[in-house]
């Protein structure tokens, strides 16, 4: 399925866990550190450095760029340590999340309150999905070097709908049709 | 007696920080395509087309297979007939890090005050250094980039005597299904028993410098290799966590004589970009 950003909440409602989706649009960058600032601002009743409203975040520390490409090896990082953060962000409006790796309870209920999807990438496949971003800039945190918050335009970015809005969880599916314990 | 300048040392040390990031090595690429014949899931299949692909792009662009670069582990083989020439060893193996990645467009993924401000030290050092003296007149360096998604995964068990070869597997096994798609499976288990805290944890990561799927010479340890991926592979998290018959590639564990009280047990993951490079001076 092919899906545009910001995400509308018809498109939110159609995605299912285990739908592979092809994202193009603008999206946004931010691990760890970025996310503690953004939730820090949140706490203090400050702006935020973009608006989340319908927006998806990559969580992703990009490799450096090379001269000539807009970015260098660009996978996604592990999503757990981004658990205490992500209910802030979807309460402000966040809509989409990438990463890789399973989410707490706490973030997937969370998903169904806000009307979030979590988005699966192929982690260790940095060079791979580098070729579906278009341009990158940091938007914020520029001390943060990697961790930086940045944003994207990128086309046909390839994902799996991991978490979907009514509970779905493609890895607890994947689990269940495979294992042979 | 055999003299080596310790700016050989930071030459080859910033070449393997540069190749072990850009090429994964033939017995990884052989297990991968070995794994896709075999695998049932069709989303299993699709992902270890995709990092093979991904592998492809990484040697023909001359970039990084994965965006994490990796804390850099250096193992490192000093000859006892070896004299060193020059400038302070472990300063000149930061030296190559910090030229390797620079020069390499490698991301530097290390932070200083560690539980504090947590500040990027902006050139990836210091690497994690592990130095073995052995007989002879060379040095055989081997530099191991480690991601932190799989890192993060590692356990240590103090198992009591009692819990034997099956507390063993349960263990690991454990650690693999908790670890769940977190560490980029399919993985390749480092698996140390015996020792004392540290030194199983050593030999965990030791084992992972092993080539894929090289069984343990001995064949005690091999037999626990073999039930050890048995185990696992029945879990079914798969190729990224989608579901699968491949959540691993191999097991390398590697054994040391212990306490008469004690079992340690550590594992240590590596993610599907396992990577290490060596050079012998």
């Amino acid at each position: 399925m092919e899906i545009t950003t910001p995400l509308s909440e018809k498109v939110i409602e159609q995605l299912r866990a285990g739908d592979k989706v092809s994202i193009t649009g603008t999206i946004y960058v931010g691990r760890d550190a970025a996310h503690k600032r953004m939730v820090a601002a949140l706490d203090a009743g400050d702006p935020l450095p973009f608006d989340p409203e319908g927006q998806i975040i990559y969580y992703m520390g990009p490799a450096p760029a090379k001269p000539g490409d807009p970015i260098g090896s660009a996978g996604p990082t592990t999503s757990y340590r981004m658990d205490p953060y992500a209910p802030r962000m979807m309460e402000a409006g966040l809509k989409g999340m990438i990463g890789k790796g399973n989410r707490s309870m706490p973030v997937r209920e969370a998903m169904q309150k806000y009307k979030a999807v979590y988005f699966g990438a192929i982690g260790g496949a940095g060079a791979l999905i580098a070729k579906s971003i278009r341009r990158a800039e940091v938007v914020a945190y520029d001390d943060l070097g990697a961790e930086a918050l940045r944003r994207l335009e990128v086309e046909d970015f390839p994902a799996i709908v991991v978490n979907d809005i009514y509970g779905g969880d493609a890895y607890q599916d994947g689990l269940e049709e495979y294992s042979r314990e | 007696m055999r003299e080596i300048h310790t700016d050989q040392i930071t030459d080859a040390v910033a070449r393997l920080c540069i190749e072990s990031n850009y090429y994964l090595g033939q017995d990884v690429l052989d297990a991968l395509h070995k794994a896709r014949e075999v695998e049932v899931s069709p989303v299993g299949r699709e992902v270890l087309d995709q990092i093979l692909e991904n592998a492809g792009i990484a040697d023909k662009q001359q970039m990084p297979l994965c965006q994490d670069c990796g804390l850099t582990v250096v193992f490192m083989e000093l000859g006892q007939d070896v004299h060193l020439e020059g400038g302070d060893l472990n300063e000149a193996i930061s030296a190559g890090v910090r030229q390797g990645y620079q020069d390499g467009y490698l991301r530097k993924s290390m932070v200083e005050h560690p539980f504090s401000s947590r500040t990027n030290t902006k050139d990836n050092t210091p690497p994690v250094i592990h130095t073995t003296i052995v007989p002879g007149d060379q040095l055989r360096l081997i530099v191991a980039p480690k991601g932190g998604g799989s890192e993060n995964m590692s356990q240590l068990a103090m198992l009591k005597p009692a819990d034997g070869r099956e507390g063993v597997i349960r263990f690991v096994v454990d650690a693999v299904r908790k670890a769940g798609a977190n560490p980029c499976p399919p993985i390749i288990i480092g698996v140390g028993v015996g020792g004392s805290a540290e030194k199983t944890m050593w030999l965990a990561k030791h084992a992972l410098l092993r080539e894929v799927g090289q069984a343990s010479p001995d064949p005690e340890v091999a037999e626990l290799e073999a039930d050890i991926l048995e185990r696992v592979n029945r879990i079914g998290i798969g190729p990224q966590g989608f579901g699968g018959l491949t959540t691993a590639l191999a097991v390398h564990a590697e054994t040391f004589p212990c306490h008469i009280a004690s079992l340690p047990v550590a594992v240590n993951i590596q993610c599907h970009s396992a990577r290490h490079k060596e050079a012998i001076l």
